[in-house]
C-alpha cells in the first residue's frame, strides 16, 4: 500500500517535470520568436487574414462578391470601394477578402497533407533502407525532374480546374520534395541510440517512425512547410494568372487578376491592389519561417 | 573522372523514361476524346474509325506508351499536334532557341547579381547595405512573377517608354522578361550565397586564418569564399527548374513565342501531344543542367574529385 503511494508520487513527479520541460521548451522557442519583430509582426498580418478569411460574411456583405453595377464599372479605389470596382462593376475588396478563403485553405490544406505524406514517405524510406528506400527515392527524383509550375499545370490541364483538383496538383509537386527533405534529416537519426533503444525495448517499426523518428524531424519540417504555404499561394495564383488554374468568376486572387490583365496601362489598381494583398501574405509566411526556423536553432541565426 | 561522368550521365536515361510516362499517365487523364477534337464534331463516323485506327487509340495503354517512347527515341516524332495538325516536334523547334535564350539569360543575370551581392552581404553584416538588400531580396521572392512582370511593364514601358512590354524584335525586348524571371531567382542566389558566407566566416579556419594574421580580403575571397560557393553551386541548379516555370510566366506576360508560351496554349487549347513533348523537352533541359551542374561539384569539390580518381 506504502509502496504504490510512493510509486503514484514519483510518477507524478516525473510527469510533472515531463510537462514542465516541454512546456519550457515550447516557452523558450515562443520567447525567442517574439523577439524577432518582423516575426511578429507577420504574425499580427496572418492572424488577420484568417480572422477575415473565417467571419467575411460577418464582415461584408457575400452578394457584393457577384452582384454587377455597370454604372460603377472600372472606379479606382474610393471610401465606397477600397480596391475600386472591375470590368463588371464588381467591388475588388470583396473579391479579394472573399477570395482569401480560397488561397488560404489551398495554400495551408495542400500543406497539411502534402507534408504529411511527403514526410511519412520519406522517415519509411530512410528508416528501412534498401529497396523500399530504392523505389522511393527513384520515383521522387522522377517528379522532381519537372519544374514544380510545369507540373502543377500539366496536372491541373489533366484532372480540371476547380479548388480540389488545384489541391491535388500541389500536392504531386510537394510530397516528393517534402519526401526529399524527410529523409536526408532522418538518414541521421535512423542510427542515433534512441533509435536503438526503442527497437531493443520491441517497438514495432511503423510506431518507431511514427513516435520516435518523426517528432524529431519536425523543425525542419515546420520551417520548410511554413515557407511553402507561401509559395503555394505564388503558385496558385500564377496558375490562375496563366488561365489554366482556377476559372474566373471565382474569386480566387490570381484570377482576379487574370480577369483584370488587359486593363493594366488604364486601371492599374486592378491589377496591383489584389497583387500586394498576395505580395504581403507570401512575404508574411516567409518571415515566419524564417523566425520559426531561428527560434528552434538559434545557431542558424545570422 | 571520365567513369564518374559516364555514370552520371547513364542515370539521366530511366529518369527520363520515367518522366515520359509519367506525363504520359497523367494525360491519359484529360478528359475527352481525341479523334472529336481532330475532326470536330460533324465527322463521318467512317473518318472517326479511321482515325482511331491511326492513332492507336484502339490499342492498349502499354502498347500505345511502347509505340510513343519508340517513336521518340527512333525518330523524334513526338505525334501530331491537335491544334494545328502539324507534327510537334516543328511547332516546338523554332521556339526552343527562344526559350533557352531567355533561361541563360536570365540564370547569368541572376548569378552576376546575386553572388557579389550575397557576399558584399555576408562580409558587411548589419550594415545599411546589408539591410537594404535583405529587405530587397526578402520582398522580392514574395513578389509573384507575373505582378514583377507587369509592375515592370508599367514603370520602363508605359511610364518611361525606353523598353517594348512584348515580342522579340530587339534585344532590348529580352531585358524585361529577363529581369521577370531572373530577378527573383538572382534574390534567392543572394539569400543563399549571405547565409552560406556567414557560416563559413564563423568556422575554424576562418578564425585561425585571422589570428595568424591573414588580410581579411584573402579570407574573404580566397577561404570563405571557396567553400561557399558549393552549395551556392548546387541552389544555382536546383532552382533551375523554378527559373524554367518562372519563364513560362514571363513568355505569357511579355508574349514571346517560346516554348513556356507554347505549354500554356496547348494547355488552354487541350492539345495533348504538344502538352507532353513540352514537358519532356523542359525535364531534359532541367536533367542536363543538373547534370553539368552535378559535374561541375565533382571538378571543384577535391573530396569528390578524390573518390574516382582513387578509383580509376
Amino acid at each position: 500500500m506504502k509502496n504504490s503511494t510512493v510509486n503514484d508520487k514519483i510518477d507524478k513527479e516525473v510527469k510533472d517535470a515531463r510537462r514542465v520541460t516541454k512546456n519550457s521548451h515550447f516557452f523558450e522557442i515562443w520567447n525567442r520568436m517574439k523577439r524577432d519583430k518582423n516575426c511578429v509582426i507577420s504574425l499580427t498580418f496572418i492572424g488577420l487574414l484568417f480572422f477575415v478569411a473565417i467571419f467575411a460574411n460577418f464582415l461584408i456583405d457575400e452578394s457584393l462578391v457577384t452582384t454587377q453595377n455597370v454604372a460603377e464599372r472600372i472606379q479606382g479605389p474610393s471610401s465606397a470601394h477600397w480596391f475600386g470596382t472591375d470590368l463588371y462593376g464588381r467591388d475588388i475588396f470583396a473579391r479579394v477578402v472573399y477570395g482569401s478563403r480560397i488561397s488560404l485553405s489551398i495554400g495551408i490544406l495542400t500543406t497539411i497533407f502534402a507534408t504529411a505524406i511527403g514526410s511519412f514517405l520519406g522517415a519509411v524510406a530512410a528508416y528501412f533502407g534498401g529497396k523500399i528506400d530504392n523505389i522511393i527515392t527513384r520515383v521522387s527524383d522522377i517528379f522532381i525532374a519537372i519544374p514544380e509550375q510545369l507540373m502543377a499545370m500539366v496536372v491541373v490541364a489533366a484532372v480540371g480546374a476547380t479548388p480540389i483538383s488545384v489541391m491535388v496538383a500541389l500536392g504531386v509537386v510537394v510530397i516528393p520534395n517534402r519526401c526529399r527533405l524527410v529523409r536526408s534529416t532522418v538518414l541521421g537519426i535512423v542510427d542515433t541510440e534512441y533509435v536503438e533503444a526503442a527497437r531493443a525495448c520491441g517497438m514495432s517499426d511503423i510506431s518507431i517512425i511514427i513516435k520516435e523518428v518523426m517528432p524529431n524531424t519536425l523543425g525542419p519540417i515546420i520551417v520548410v512547410s511554413t515557407q511553402g504555404v507561401a509559395s503555394l499561394i505564388l503558385t496558385v495564383s500564377s496558375l490562375s494568372y496563366l488561365g489554366v488554374g482556377i476559372q474566373p468568376p471565382t474569386p480566387e486572387w490570381g484570377a482576379i487578376i487574370f480577369e483584370a490583365r488587359e486593363f493594366l496601362r488604364i486601371a492599374p489598381y486592378m491589377c496591383l491592389l489584389p497583387g500586394a494583398v498576395i505580395a504581403l501574405t507570401a512575404l508574411a509566411f516567409n518571415l515566419v519561417g524564417d523566425g520559426l526556423r531561428d527560434a528552434l536553432d538559434p545557431r542558424l541565426k545570422d | 573522372m571520365i567513369k564518374y561522368i559516364v555514370k552520371r550521365s547513364l542515370a539521366l536515361i530511366p529518369i527520363l523514361i520515367g518522366v515520359i510516362f509519367l506525363i504520359f499517365t497523367i494525360m491519359e487523364f484529360a478528359p475527352g476524346d481525341p479523334v472529336v477534337k481532330i475532326l470536330g464534331i460533324e465527322a463521318t463516323s467512317e473518318a472517326k474509325e479511321q482515325l482511331t485506327i491511326q492513332l492507336g487509340l484502339d490499342k492498349s495503354f502499354w502498347e500505345r506508351f511502347a509505340s510513343y517512347l519508340y517513336n521518340i527515341v527512333i525518330k523524334f516524332d513526338f505525334g501530331i499536334s491537335w491544334r494545328t495538325k502539324n507534327p510537334v516536334f516543328e511547332d516546338i523547334l523554332p521556339r526552343i532557341p527562344v526559350s533557352m535564350a531567355l533561361a541563360s539569360l536570365g540564370i547569368i543575370f541572376a548569378t552576376i547579381v546575386g553572388i557579389p551581392l550575397g557576399i558584399l552581404s555576408a562580409v558587411k553584416q548589419y550594415s545599411l547595405s546589408d539591410n537594404i538588400l535583405r529587405v530587397v531580396s526578402t520582398t522580392m521572392v514574395a513578389i509573384p512573377a507575373f505582378l514583377l512582370a507587369m509592375l515592370l511593364i508599367l514603370l520602363f514601358s508605359s511610364k518611361l517608354g525606353w523598353l517594348p512590354s512584348g515580342g522579340i524584335e530587339s534585344l532590348k525586348s529580352y531585358i524585361l522578361p529577363v529581369l521577370t524571371s531572373g530577378g527573383r531567382y538572382g534574390c534567392t542566389v543572394l539569400r543563399i550565397t549571405r547565409s552560406t558566407m556567414l557560416e563559413e566566416i564563423r568556422q575554424d579556419y576562418v578564425r585561425t586564418a585571422k589570428s595568424k594574421g591573414v588580410p581579411n580580403k584573402i579570407i574573404t575571397y580566397k577561404h570563405a569564399l571557396k567553400n561557399a560557393l558549393l552549395p551556392v553551386i548546387t541552389t544555382i541548379g536546383q532552382n533551375f527548374g523554378a527559373i524554367l516555370g518562372g519563364s513560362v510566366i514571363a513568355e505569357n506576360v511579355f508574349s514571346i513565342p517560346g516554348i513556356g508560351s507554347l505549354v500554356v496554349l496547348s494547355i488552354r487549347s487541350k492539345d495533348t501531344p504538344t502538352i507532353i513533348a513540352c514537358v519532356v523537352l523542359i525535364a531534359l533541359f532541367f536533367a542536363i543542367i543538373m547534370l553539368i551542374v552535378d559535374l561541375l561539384y565533382a571538378f571543384i569539390d577535391p573530396r569528390i574529385k578524390a573518390k574516382y580518381v582513387k578509383v580509376s
